[in-house]
């Protein structure tokens, strides 16, 4: 059974991958075939990243047990350049531009193009480059710096430099993660016209809307083994509804409802924002958010939609004691008394939290424990003439690691070895440690897995139960109508509506979302 | 077996704190057999000590800077700085000598406020504004010393180095004084760390099995009565020792308990986080600096005070000694990790190190070439212990 079938570009058989301590993946068997779209779903820490990197030499041959079989011949990569050489090419998640080169000069790292003497011929990198930017369909200079462009365009230049390697089993993990629906529409279209050209594409994504669109198969790994391979189209495609059939494979169980159950009982108002307008920092006159209306009463989750650039963020983050922007004019009100949030501590003040999206970045102290970083922004009160009372810090950690079920061995575990959801769970944790009375929430469940989502959503209702006023910014429609109360759609800085969630629909919200200039 | 478990634990978990202890341990053993035994004498150990001190005072403060993900490079200069400005208060005003030890505190805090208003709220990278204070510090020395040495100090102020408090309490051959107050340093951490273990088992946390515990207790006690008794049969209690003695107990206190450490973490752990959590970073950054312009302070009238005189190039490169302490004892050069024992102990590695070869009568350009390796590992020791760590995640 050494040989392979003909159609079947690859063929991973019976990997195992051990860590100290730690079995990453465990007989775990993948078959590609040749000019398919392959998805792979999992949970977080399900193991898919690790196969990737198996698969792309990023562990080296022998690092490793069992085979792996490409185009009928057996693999043994010892590096990324190994399986380069063989065109197989990964596009990892984190995105790995140079911001200060060219996209041209992006294109071609360690690959230049050179005349006779090593010196760079520029004039075929950027000829070269602006063909293959022509390919994935981005209308940019080649010499236009890296740092100008955005994620969606940035994510585009490193799908240009992987097919400049004749690529022909492209493998992106969560390529749209960071993408607006405009650009993941886009990028998908890419994959479809690669596969018309032959090119083999194994896409790892969370988004399953996105996997049932494109995907014609899609392997299902959980807790580091391979639990099973479903055919998306065509006769052999299970019945019912696709995404609930690979979120069962996936968590191992039904997910009944995938947003829990929740009674509404708004009360009074808390927050209040009034004609709220920001400019953007560095580029002089330019509007970010323009006379910006919205409330929040206690026990309501209140949502904003927009899509990416819309403002979202910017809005959240320039009520948090001025965190974004220049110019910013207005008036908000928490439980009707007007506050003029100047800085972080004065927004903490007044019962505001804020949530980042990027929790890496913005949200956890990633080398600090558990502890620590649900202290990070109520030291304050516990603390007494400047002296930490770390006793009482290690019980209310304690408290949240009981009551928000963050996983951990000890609340002395640094956060870095906690899950996407668990870490999520200690950010919201630090900011309820705050006593706010209105938090905002930023994308609270982006990169986390359908369990820990739940959890998430659990925890906004036991908020809202609680009497807190609660504003979701969400780029998942889906999401913001299974939890919200009430949505508003933000559109180029503009609050373009607000909707109730009865009457709201996907389709309804998308076009107030993309609405332009009203008069 | 909960107690092998632990005993395991104290070497692997902890492989980045309890890796320095060992290879100080290890440099100790090494330089007492190298040197015949000459090292750990009562004598040596004393000088070890009086040498090495204000290297340790600028550590205190070295690694809080580099806890907050800065570095300080102007720390010689401005040694020499506060050591001119109280020479030429006491040796050519002559004025008292506690006048001087204030002017040299009160030009540390300037030098630290100066260098704190351009990193915090300028926005300029410490590498640059303390290099910057390198030289800036370095040229107002020589003007104020007008290019020349000023010495001697009265005795009153070369007795904050010299100094010793010996026969307090009396004794035959050995000063009981040092030994009580040792004695009393041994029950006050025993006690607080009773407290700690009762405390973390009150809350369910893991600690160390209770027969380890009390080992180690009888352990650190045994070497630290034996140190005292070297102390005691050699010339008393050295007064800087007391001086050092309380400032890394007060930095331990204030940067593991207080708020204010607190935020030194945070902003070197992850500043964008920090900011949004509502730590004032620029307050914080800014007093970071005027405490190392204290400590800088206190370790010029220190230095001045061992040599009894102000010299235009004093403490020169005391700044690479102070930042390789910090980073032998485990501190992180991206920020966010280090601590004051840590830093003590990377000083203390250093000077024994130096003084081991010293003894032995090895060239000082071996010693900085040794020096220079120790440095280099213990660093590629820490990248290694992060690898691995991350390898286990």
């Amino acid at each position: 059974m050494a040989e392979t079938a003909p159609t079947d570009i690859l063929e991973m058989r019976g990997i195992t991958k051990t860590f100290p301590g730690v079995k990453a993946l465990q007989d775990v068997n993948l078959t590609v075939r040749r000019g398919e779209i392959h998805a792979i779903c999992g949970e977080n820490g399900a193991g898919k990243s690790t196969l990737m990197k198996v698969l792309s030499g990023v562990y080296p041959h022998g690092t490793y047990e069992g085979d792996i079989v490409l185009d009928g011949e057996n693999a043994e990569f010892g590096s990324i350049n190994d399986s380069e050489a063989r065109g197989v090419v990964i596009i990892h998640q984190e995105l790995a531009l140079v911001p200060y080169l060219s996209i041209a000069e992006n294109i071609f790292l360690g690959n230049e193009r050179r005349r006779g003497g090593g010196a760079i011929d520029w004039n075929r990198t950027n000829q070269e480059a602006a063909q293959l930017l022509e390919r994935v369909g981005l209308k940019e200079e080649p010499t236009v710096p890296v740092s100008v462009l955005g994620v969606g365009k940035q994510q585009l230049i490193e799908i240009a430099k992987a097919i400049s390697k004749d690529v022909s089993l492209l493998i992106l993990d969560e390529p749209t993660a960071a993408l607006n629906d405009n650009d993941s529409e886009h990028l998908l279209d890419l994959l479809r016209q690669f596969q018309a050209q032959g090119i083999t594409s194994i896409m790892i994504s969370h988004k399953l809307g996105e996997i049932a669109e494109i995907a014609d198969r899609t392997t299902i790994i959980r807790d580091g083994q391979s639990i099973e391979t479903i055919e998306m189209n065509g006769p052999g495609a299970p019945e019912g509804d696709l995404q609930d059939r690979i979120i069962r494979g996936m968590v191992g169980r039904d997910l009944e409802h995938r947003y829990p159950e929740r009674d509404s009982h708004p009360g009074e108002e808390v927050l209040r924002v009034e004609d709220w307008t920001v400019y953007h920092p560095t580029q002089q006159g330019r509007v970010i958010v323009d006379k910006a209306n919205l409330t929040v009463r206690a026990g309501e989750v209140v949502g904003i939609a927009g899509l990416m650039g819309a403002g979202r963020t910017e809005l959240a983050m320039s009520l948090f004691g001025r965190s974004y922007g220049r110019d910013i004019s207005g008036k908000a009100y928490v439980h009707g008394k007007e506050i003029d949030p100047k800085s972080v501590p004065d927004a903490i003040r007044s019962g505001i939290a804020y949530v980042s999206e990027d929790r890496k970045h913005y949200g956890l102290n990633l080398i600090e424990d558990v502890r620590r970083n649900i202290s990070a922004a109520s030291l304050g009160k516990l603390a007494k003439n400047g002296w930490v009372n770390e006793h009482e810090e290690l019980k209310v950690a304690g408290e949240y690691r009981e009551s928000m079920n963050i996983r951990t061995p000890s609340v002395l575990v640094e956060v870095n070895k906690l899950s996407g959801g668990n870490q999520q769970k200690v950010v919201l944790s630090k900011w309820l440690n705050t006593k706010p009375e209105v938090l905002i929430l930023d994308e609270p469940t982006r990169g986390i897995d359908v369990g820990a989502k739940y959890e998430i959503y659990t925890i906004i209702n036991k908020l809202v139960a609680e009497g807190k006023a609660v504003l979701v910014i969400s780029s998942e429609l889906p999401e913001l109508l299974g939890i919200c109360d009430r949505i508003y759609t933000l559109a180029f800085g503009r609050i373009t509506g607000e909707v109730s969630v009865d009457s709201a629909t996907q389709e309804g919200l998308m076009a107030l979302m993309t609405q332009e200039n009203q008069s | 077996m909960t107690g092998i478990a632990s005993l395991k634990d104290l070497f692997t978990r902890n492989l980045r704190q309890s890796g320095i202890y060992i290879a100080f341990v290890a440099i100790i053993v090494l330089f007492t057999v190298l040197t015949g035994g000459t090292l750990l004498g009562p004598t040596n150990i004393t000088n070890l000590v009086l040498q090495y001190s204000y290297i340790l005072i600028l550590a205190i403060g070295m690694v809080i800077i580099i806890i907050g993900g800065h570095i300080d490079l102007s720390v010689g200069s401005v040694v020499a700085l506060t050591g001119a400005v109280a020479a030429v208060v006491v040796i050519r005003e002559g004025m008292p000598w506690w006048v001087g030890v204030l002017a040299a505190v009160g030009t540390g805090l300037l030098v630290g406020a100066w260098q704190g208003f351009w990193v915090a709220y300028v926005g300029i990278p410490a590498f640059i504004v303390t290099l910057a204070g390198m030289l800036l510090f370095r040229g107002l020395t020589l003007q104020v010393l007008n290019n020349i040495s000023l010495s001697p100090f009265p005795s009153e102020y070369s007795r904050i180095a010299s100094g010793f408090f010996n026969g307090l309490l009396g004794g035959a051959g050995y000063d009981v004084f040092t030994l009580v107050i040792f004695g009393i340093g041994i029950l006050g951490f025993a006690y607080n760390s009773w407290r700690n273990r009762r405390a973390r088992i009150s809350y369910n946390q893991a600690v160390e099995a209770a027969p380890f515990f009390v080992l180690r207790l009888v352990v650190i006690a045994a070497v630290v009565m034996w140190f005292a008794w070297q102390l005691a049969t050699s010339r008393g209690l050295p007064l800087v020792l007391i001086i050092l003695g309380v400032l890394v107990l007060a930095y331990t206190m204030v940067t593991k308990h207080s708020v204010f450490g607190r935020h030194v973490y945070a902003i070197g752990g992850n500043l964008a986080a920090a900011q949004l959590s509502g730590v004032r970073v620029k307050r914080v950054n800014f007093w970071m600096f005027v405490n190392m312009g204290f400590l800088s302070a206190v370790a010029g009238i220190v230095f001045s005070a061992r040599s009894s005189a102000a010299q235009p190039g004093a403490g020169n490169a005391l700044e690479l000694d102070a930042i390789a302490a910090c980073f032998i004892g485990g501190a992180a050069v991206t920020g966010g990790i280090g601590t004051v024992t840590g830093a003590m102990v990377g000083g203390l590695i250093m000077a024994v190190m130096s003084n081991g070869m010293s003894l032995m009568g090895i060239d000082q350009s071996v010693q900085q070439v040794v020096k220079g390796i120790v440095l280099l590992l213990a660093v590629a020791f820490d990248v290694w212990n992060k690898k691995r760590a991350s390898a286990t995640r």
